[in-house]
């Protein structure tokens, strides 16, 4: 099968019901998409298929047909993305396993809500577990990946 | 070729045994240690590489798991350098004896030791790097060193500049200096300074490596089907159906389970899926941790071994004019790191290489080696960064590293070695539950004048290769850490602390501030008791006692002012606090909580903190935040269960960790302090479940003794 990744098209060859998250790991390489959990519930391995987030460790590859995928290799080369940059600004990773999964999901909240509150925030990241406990720097990072975003700081 | 049984409990113990000198080392010994001789600088060049770019590499002898010493340590070092900052790049170093830490006597992370025992030999590197580039300089331009500049990587003398990467390879060839002063701590530039991390380019964008990571080709990837209870043991397997599963390429035993090898990971879980097992029950049933906590409750009411003993208890709890009893209690907890368990090995011909996360590389190396029947330092150790450790990656018994090394040498091939989630949860290695019973009786202004704290719990040293080092007269100093040498107890006239070391077939281990998480739990929820019991503040009333000890007394002023304890909270909150004492640094908490639709919520930690001299004021910052959310998972949710051996829950469903919106906002105020440095990654964990568990008795008049905190 054909799966469109960070703007190229790969040819895949995976059973239908083998996860994305192990395709993109296993299969082709992409390692910066984590394994946590393997149920969806820590959101590790969160990924864009056309933007919205979805847990790729539960999302079996022949479910994704023509929907593009973007994981955290596709959000730049360099980390010149708003939010990337406002991760390294709040200092937010510490062991740094569950931060792809942070990102790829704040990149999704901040395209539907450029300027969160912290409820929103905490709404849309309470799937995405962090067991050093980056939390309150998060919340920094994503008021700031707003602001960055906005072209409005620094 | 297998394995026999003797030669894989030998392994099974391997590693530590002989190089060890002293991993816990008890305060009062400390403090009586003599003094030794100051250790022989280091080797730099195993530290520290200086590239012809200019490229300052600094090679860490600790492990990187998110506590930030990936950025300190490289921040001691370019104190003493004078380098470009923006060049500095760390990388952890390979298992070899150079990099044995400088207390404990192994390669290790733990203990919240490693910026405290690095501190002189990281900063001597850097002192001793620069005084070889200068002298290249000087010779070059014939000048005396003494009359060179050093300023951001660039030796200077009149118009004569070179920078490092131009002097470092005549640098190379000289002899390191015998000596060499270190600056004063008023010239400090960095060291103090906030400093943002190094690994962050890396880790935002997906290019960091954890062991997970490793790829290469040849490589395949098992996983292992394990006993399902703890005690259990592997009748007979039959793999057919696993091998018909496409991708799966063998299957073989384990010491006590069966691995199954494929291409990749999703095949070999599937391929696990599709075993037949047969496992022998645990003898005897298996542990019931319901059954197992009503056992430490009696246990708990006779006194165990003797701690520490002044006066006569019973005289003096006999002539109290007030006497309290309490239980407080604690379950089993996994550490539950983000990245599962894996180990990766490759055997080669009389070698052995090894990629994992791991805490413990002399240890694991030491395992690797006795199975493999070859000598430590032909087993290589790569350690890419570690996705959290808390204690889990640094285990004694190298459970993942030896599995993995049989696994590997099963199979033929290199073999990746990935736990599921589940497999991670269920695989033992908990902090263990603990019971306390503690009788205190009050004088007539209300102060305790005797205090029994029976103590029951599994020891984590016992049966490990650290016994004869850490457990002294049968007593494992880290199941009662905190409680002897509590500042509470020490005009206390009449005081026992005992401990009873129950066994039991679970494994257990160090978990992010270890003893510390019960014995805070029990001692200031007992204090919080008494201070009610005599009708005083909290706060007040811990004033009183501490008295005589400054430093605590100033940093539990300093939290309570910060948290504005003299004002009351708004309506429907209320305040409690805690103070501990733990790896040589002392953490005092407030927490503000409230009770929505029944359960707690917690809003504002103020945490006060005094850690001695400060290297990075951020990283201390970072590591006080994620302390108190790994202790509020303790506190509100973690909670393992057995049935017949068996443990209940599985994954993050059922093994609740604090989330986003749990999580409260945190203040963190440093003390100015010219005590000898302690430790910051694990200190700041134990206090927040008492300081909660005392706030919601403010608010309810519902004293919780129980961990994780359920209202009733």
């Amino acid at each position: 099968m054909k799966l469109d990744i960070n703007g190229s098209v790969r040819e895949v060859d995976a059973t239908p019901d083998m996860p994305l998250l192990w395709v993109l790991r296993d299969v082709l390489g992409f390692t910066g998409t984590k394994f946590g959990c393997g149920m969806a519930q820590c959101g590790a391995c969160t990924v864009h298929l056309d933007g919205q987030p979805v847990r790729a460790c539960v999302t079996p590859v022949s479910t994704i047909g023509t929907r593009k995928v973007r994981t955290i290799e596709g959000l730049s080369s360099d980390g010149a993305h708003p939010v990337q940059r406002a991760w390294v600004e709040a200092d937010v990773v510490q062991c740094g396993y569950c931060q792809s999964g942070q990102i790829m999901t704040t990149v999704a909240l901040l395209a539907a809500k450029p300027d969160p509150t912290d409820a929103e925030i905490d709404a849309a990241l309470s799937g995405n577990i962090c067991r050093c406990g980056t939390y309150v720097r998060i919340r920094e990072a994503v008021h700031l990946a707003a602001k960055l975003s906005r072209g409005g700081a620094k | 070729m297998t394995l026999t049984r003797r030669e894989l409990l030998r392994s099974s113990m391997a590693g530590a045994a002989g190089l060890v000198i002293a991993f816990h080392v008890p305060k009062a010994a400390m403090a009586a240690a003599p003094k030794p001789a100051a250790p022989p600088l280091p080797t730099p060049n195993a530290f520290v590489r200086i590239g012809t770019d200019d490229s300052v590499t600094v090679l860490l002898s600790h492990s990187e798991m998110g506590q930030g010493i990936w950025t300190g340590l490289a921040m001691l070092i370019a104190e003493e350098l004078e380098c470009d900052w923006s060049k500095v790049r760390s990388e952890h170093a390979p298992a070899a004896p150079v990099y044995a830490h400088a207390v404990f006597g192994i390669q290790m992370t733990g203990g919240s030791s490693t910026t405290w025992s690095e501190f002189d030999r990281y900063r001597n590197v850097g002192a001793m790097a620069k005084d070889m580039l200068v002298r290249a300089a000087a010779a070059r331009w014939k000048v005396a060193p003494g009359s060179c500049k050093v300023a951001n990587g660039i030796v200077s003398h009149g118009k004569d500049q070179a920078s490092f990467g131009q002097l470092t390879e005549a640098a190379a060839k000289l002899t390191p200096p015998k000596t060499v002063t270190l600056k004063d701590p008023k010239d400090w530039k960095i060291i103090g300074t906030p400093t943002r991390r190094i690994d962050s380019p890396e880790k935002i964008t997906g290019r960091a490596t954890f062991g997970m990571d490793i790829q290469f080709a040849g490589l395949r990837t098992a996983v292992v089907a394990r006993p399902p209870a703890f005690g259990g043991k592997l009748v007979k397997f039959d793999g057919a159906a696993a091998l018909k599963v496409p991708g799966v390429e063998q299957v073989v035993p384990t010491a006590n389970g069966v691995a199954v090898i494929a291409k990749h990971f999703w095949a070999a879980k599937l391929g696990r899926d599709a075993l037949v097992v047969e496992w022998a029950a645990p003898e005897g049933g298996g542990v019931d941790t319901t059954k197992l906590l009503a056992g430490f409750r009696e246990t708990a009411k006779k006194p165990g071994m003797t701690v520490k003993e002044k006066g006569k208890i019973d005289d003096g709890l006999a002539a109290a004019k007030t006497r309290l009893e309490a239980v407080y209690e604690v379950p089993y907890l996994a550490h539950a790191p983000m990245e599962p368990l894996n180990c990766t090995v490759k055997i080669g011909d009389g070698t052995c290489e090894i990629w994992t996360g791991t805490q413990f590389q002399t240890g694991d190396q030491g395992a690797a080696a006795r199975i493999l029947g070859i000598a430590p330092d032909k087993v290589t150790i790569h350690t890419p960064f570690l996705g959290g450790g808390f204690g889990r990656r640094a285990n004694p018994a190298s459970d993942f590293v030896a599995e993995a090394v049989i696994v590997a040498k099963a199979a033929g091939v290199p073999v990746k070695v990935v736990w599921t989630r589940e497999d991670d949860m269920r695989g033992g290695y908990y902090r263990p539950a603990y019971v306390h019973r503690i009788q205190t009786g009050l004088d007539d202004k209300g102060k305790p004048v005797a205090w029994d704290h029976v103590v029951v719990g599994q020891s984590i040293i016992a049966g490990t290769p650290f016994e004869p080092m850490m457990v002294k007269h049968g007593i494992d100093g880290t199941s009662v850490e905190g409680l002897a040498e509590s500042p509470y107890l020490e005009g206390t006239g009449a005081m026992r602390v005992s401990l009873h070391s129950p066994k039991t077939p679970v494994t257990v281990l160090w978990w992010r501030s270890v003893g510390n998480t019960h014995t805070a739990f029990a001692m200031e929820g007992m204090i919080d008791e008494v201070a009610h019991a005599a009708g005083q503040d909290p706060l007040a009333y811990r004033m009183e006692l501490l008295k005589d000890k400054p430093r605590h007394a100033a940093l539990l002023k300093m939290a309570a002012d910060k948290a504005s304890w003299s004002t009351p909270p708004a309506p429907g909150r209320a305040r409690g606090l805690a103070i501990h004492e733990s790896f040589g640094s002392i953490v005092a908490q407030v927490a503000e909580v409230s009770v929505e639709h029944g359960e707690i919520r917690v809003h504002q930690v103020t945490c006060a903190v005094d850690c001695g001299t400060v290297v990075n004021p951020m990283g201390i910052e970072a590591q006080i935040q994620g302390s108190i959310a790994f202790g509020l998972s303790a506190a509100l949710h973690g909670k393992l269960t057995l049935v017949d051996g068996r443990v209940e829950q599985s994954n993050f469903h059922d093994y609740q960790v604090l989330r986003m919106y749990e999580m409260p906002k945190v203040s963190v105020h440093i003390m100015a302090s010219k005590a000898k440095m302690g430790g910051i990654g694990e200190p700041a964990t134990a206090p927040i479940a008492p300081a909660i568990a005392n706030a919601v008795f403010a608010l309810t008049k519902q004293r919780l003794r129980t961990l994780p905190l359920r209202l009733a």
